[in-house]
């Protein structure tokens, strides 16, 4: 039996609404099966998995939290992807955007000035600009796969921070922990409440969506480079440059993983230690592909894969689950909605029998 | 005798076309019969058909008297069917013997398999050393280890795909007399062609298909080369109803002496063309596909920079270095053969469509795209030439061949070019729309813009064009005026029988080197 898979010719516009809560569904019908055999109560567990986190002030504010940098880093990462154009190094840029704000933050002269804090957000973003300058030049010159250099950057950049945080930059009276000293309070993002860690940082996140959704909508450089990714052989006839799209795809992936970074580093932690991110850039990528590179589905994706981490932390430790089966049930849920979203655009036909 | 392979009645469609249509021939044992035809006459399909890679609609296949009840691969292997395919599929890293054993059944034994290929290469005379990597063979030395990997298995019908489009002259020969020996011993061969003096040459028998009917049986040894071409480009001449026109004084765009090296192992590379194209005319470019009119179209509309910028002057104004958005600003408009792709976005819909080259006609604003004027564009664009459509919010993918056509000649000409390039213009577009199609280009040409017009249809060109030049192999005859020239003039030049289009020997060498 032979299966050959084909893009549909025009893909129905019910189905795509409809698409992520038949997914939703199935997920639920398939995880309630799967909570059921190993013995727990499914409407217990799904209640504690996406209601609960979202019951209290806090439960509310690390939702928004851990959901900015994942919006903010798809939105970059989706206006490349459109031009094919693929940053799979969002984490690195991320992380060498931190490495850059802190240093600002620790070590420039302003320290009591006001502008401490925005000349970190500069430091943060120019840094991944310049991190994922790396690939982009080498791509334009040289024609190499970006795909790969941005992701070996990214471990170049991880073992920068561990050097900095193991050698110089360690904090003297830090008791010999690998993390920096504490960032200057103007070197800080403002809380709304003391008693939660959500600070104005999530402002950006709001501009950049907009920014993001009126450059790849709206305006007519988003348009060229989209069309050099659905059709690049069309955007050769258009005459339109393809170097300037892979510039644009990288830069701005970059800079809006470097200022994430800078969020990170200058909100809820306050310092650099080897644990800036837990993933937020290659998470980004599965935010930006389930809003299906759209600013607005970013959002979604992002409220969606954020509440997911949490669900995840809850389920283990009111019910006792162990974190892979978490682990399970978030891939199971990104599963049915990447194969519904797949589903809508192709379909999979039989071929007739063959004696092969 | 029984034939070897009989076709009853073959059909064949894809959405949209139909490849064959009610398709029969027949071949002895022992004998090479040639499937003439252009390109898109449904030579490939009705090979694909016979090899069993695609299935028949209709019709029967029948071998050796029986009929086939159904078809595949691995049956034709049974049956003594092999194919040698114009693009070969063997792996450059491993050596010829490791290729051939990949499609070997039963048990690997090398050393068994290398003695046995270099008797077989010695007895039809195919040198070739089993040991060598192929990646070091040349293009006439790889369809060589093709061959015989087809002759290990001794077989009964043997399919060749346009197979001299890659060899020297020499090679052909040898190639030749390797296939009189085969049919010599029994072997029956299908030998597809748009060459006519091979197939006079070397075939006995010859079935010719245009539009993917049969259009003539014939003995090709008997037949001259003007009466095969007849039957392969279609007799039946319109009568041209092309009013005259006043020419510009000098030409609106000329091509100076362009050689362009080819990127791509199977592409043409283009040699000392010249062009020109006078304000008031229509300029027909004719060949057969793959002769280098693809990498022309590229060249002249800025999709391929060439070396130099006086390699294409438009106006006066020398523009080689320039890309095609900036070609398109001094007023060189192009229509590509692929719609799908190229002179459209497929999932876009029209109204973002005409803004992929007519942005340049105020629907950029501050950066931002004015999204009201692109659809008013649209509008315009489908109302003026007749787009059938639902409106500019229909799918570029959704749209017919020809009323895709129409919308991006329609785009194409709305931006006021002084020079047109059109490729294909009419291709799988109906009778009516290709009509239509040509009406506009004559229009255009009539009020005093230089329209070109790369075709294989020589019906089409003889209709439309006030001169011609063919392309053969990446040369461009001198130009033919319509009035003194006739088809058989041009399709013995398009078939590479004529005095311009010699392919010498030098420049088989260099294709061969750069693989």
């Amino acid at each position: 039996m032979l299966f050959k898979i084909e893009p549909r010719a025009e893909p129905s516009r019910q189905m795509s609404i409809a698409a992520p809560l038949i997914a939703t569904g199935l997920t639920i019908v398939v995880s309630s099966l799967f909570f059921l055999s190993l013995g727990y109560n499914p409407l217990v567990t799904l209640y504690t998995f996406f209601i609960e986190p979202l019951t209290t002030m806090n439960g509310i504010s690390e939702w928004l939290l851990k959901a900015s940098p994942l919006i903010l880093i798809a939105c970059g990462l989706a206006i490349g992807f459109r031009a094919n154009v693929w940053n799979i190094g969002a984490e690195g840029q991320l992380i060498m955007g931190a490495i850059a704000a802190t240093g600002v933050g620790l070590f420039a002269p302003w320290q009591d000035s006001p502008l401490l804090l925005p000349s970190m957000v500069i430091a943060g973003m120019l840094a991944g600009m310049a991190w994922a300058a790396v690939p982009a030049f080498l791509k334009d010159r040289m024609n190499t796969n970006e795909i790969l250099v941005t992701l070996m950057l990214t471990y170049v950049a991880t073992l920068i921070l561990s050097y900095l945080v193991h050698g110089p930059w360690r904090d003297p009276d830090g008791y010999n922990f690998p993390q920096t000293a504490l960032l200057p309070y103007n070197g800080m993002f403002e809380v709304f409440d003391y008693s939660y860690r959500l600070n104005t940082s999530i402002f950006f996140t709001v501009v950049v969506v907009a920014i993001t959704w009126l450059f790849t909508e709206r305006s007519f450089l988003g348009y060229k480079m989209s069309v050099g990714g659905v059709a690049p052989a069309a955007a050769r006839f258009a005459g339109f440059n393809a170097s300037a799209s892979i510039w644009i795809g990288l830069l701005a992936s970059g800079a809006a993983a470097g200022l994430a970074g800078m969020m990170e580093a200058a909100g809820p932690l306050g310092q650099l230690s080897p644990q800036i991110s837990p993933g937020y850039g290659f998470a980004a990528i599965i935010v930006a592909f389930v809003g299906r590179l759209n600013a607005l589905g970013i959002v979604l994706g992002g409220l969606l894969l954020s509440l997911l981490y949490l669900g995840g932390e809850t389920v283990q430790m009111s019910l006792g689950l162990p974190s892979s089966i978490a682990l399970i049930f978030q891939g199971m849920l990104l599963f049915f909605l990447l194969a519904s979203n797949f589903l809508i655009n192709f379909r999979i036909r039989k071929l007739a029998m063959r004696t092969a | 005798m029984t034939p070897r392979l009989e076709l009853r009645g073959i059909s064949k469609s894809y959405p949209g076309v139909i490849a064959n249509d009610d398709i029969s021939l027949s071949v002895l044992p022992g004998e090479i019969h040639a499937v003439l035809g252009e390109n898109g006459a449904g030579k490939s399909t009705l090979m694909k058909i016979i090899y069993g890679a695609t299935p028949a609609d209709r019709g029967q296949i029948v071998c050796d008297g029986k009929i086939l009840p159904e078809h595949g691969p691995a049956i034709s292997r049974e049956l003594g069917i092999e194919m040698v395919y114009q693009h070969f599929a063997l792996f450059e890293s491993i050596t010829v013997v490791e290729n051939i054993a990949l499609s070997m059944p039963g048990k690997m034994d090398l050393k068994r398999l290398a003695v046995r290929i270099r008797d077989v290469s010695e007895r039809y005379g195919l040198p070739i050393d089993p040991d060598r990597l192929v990646l070091s063979l040349s293009v006439g030395e790889r369809q060589r280890v093709e061959i015989v990997r087809c002759l290990l298995r001794q077989p009964k019908l043997l399919i060749l795909d346009e197979p001299t489009s890659v060899l020297t002259p020499q090679a052909v020969r040898t190639l030749f007399k390797t296939l009189r020996q085969l049919a010599a011993e029994g072997c029956s061969i299908l030998y597809i062609s748009h060459k006519l003096d091979e197939v006079r040459e070397l075939c006995h028998s010859a079935t010719v298909l245009r539009g993917g009917k049969v259009t003539g049986e014939t003995d090709p040894r008997q037949a001259t080369s003007a009466e095969l071409a007849r039957m392969m480009v279609g007799s039946d001449l319109p009568e041209m109803t092309v009013d005259p026109s006043e020419l510009s004084h000098l030409p609106l765009l000329a091509v100076n002496n362009l050689s362009m090296a080819s990127e791509t192992a199977t592409g043409t590379s283009l040699k000392s063309v010249n062009l020109e194209a006078y304000g008031g005319e229509i300029v027909g470019i004719a060949g057969v596909s793959g002769n280098g009119q693809g990498e022309l179209a590229a060249a002249i509309s800025g999709e391929k920079i060439t070396s130099a910028a006086e390699d294409i002057i438009l106006e006066g104004r020398a523009v080689g270095h320039l890309n095609a958005g900036r070609r398109r600003d001094l007023g060189l408009g192009f229509v590509p053969e692929e719609r799908l792709g190229r002179g459209a976005v497929p999932p876009y819909e029209l109204s973002e469509n005409a803004l992929l080259t007519a942005h340049r006609l105020g629907m950029v604003k501050h950066g931002m795209a004015n999204r009201r004027k692109a659809r008013d564009f649209a509008s315009a664009v489908i109302e003026k030439y007749k787009v059938k459509a639902s409106g500019p919010n229909a799918k570029a993918h959704g749209l017919s061949g020809g009323n895709l056509q129409k919308f991006i000649m329609g785009r194409e000409i709305e931006l006021a070019p002084k020079v047109l390039l059109v490729s294909q213009p009419t291709w799988g577009v109906d009778v009516g729309a290709a009509a239509f199609v040509r009406q506009t280009l004559i229009d255009l040409s009539r009020s005093g813009k230089a329209v070109i017009v790369i075709s294989e249809e020589l019906e089409e060109l003889f209709e439309i064009c006030d001169r011609l030049y063919v392309i053969c192999n990446g040369e461009l005859s001198p130009p033919l005026y319509r009035a003194e020239t006739n088809i058989e003039e041009v399709g013995l030049l398009m078939t590479g029988t004529g005095p311009t289009c010699a392919a010498s020997e030098e420049q088989m060498e260099s294709i061969r080197h750069a693989v």
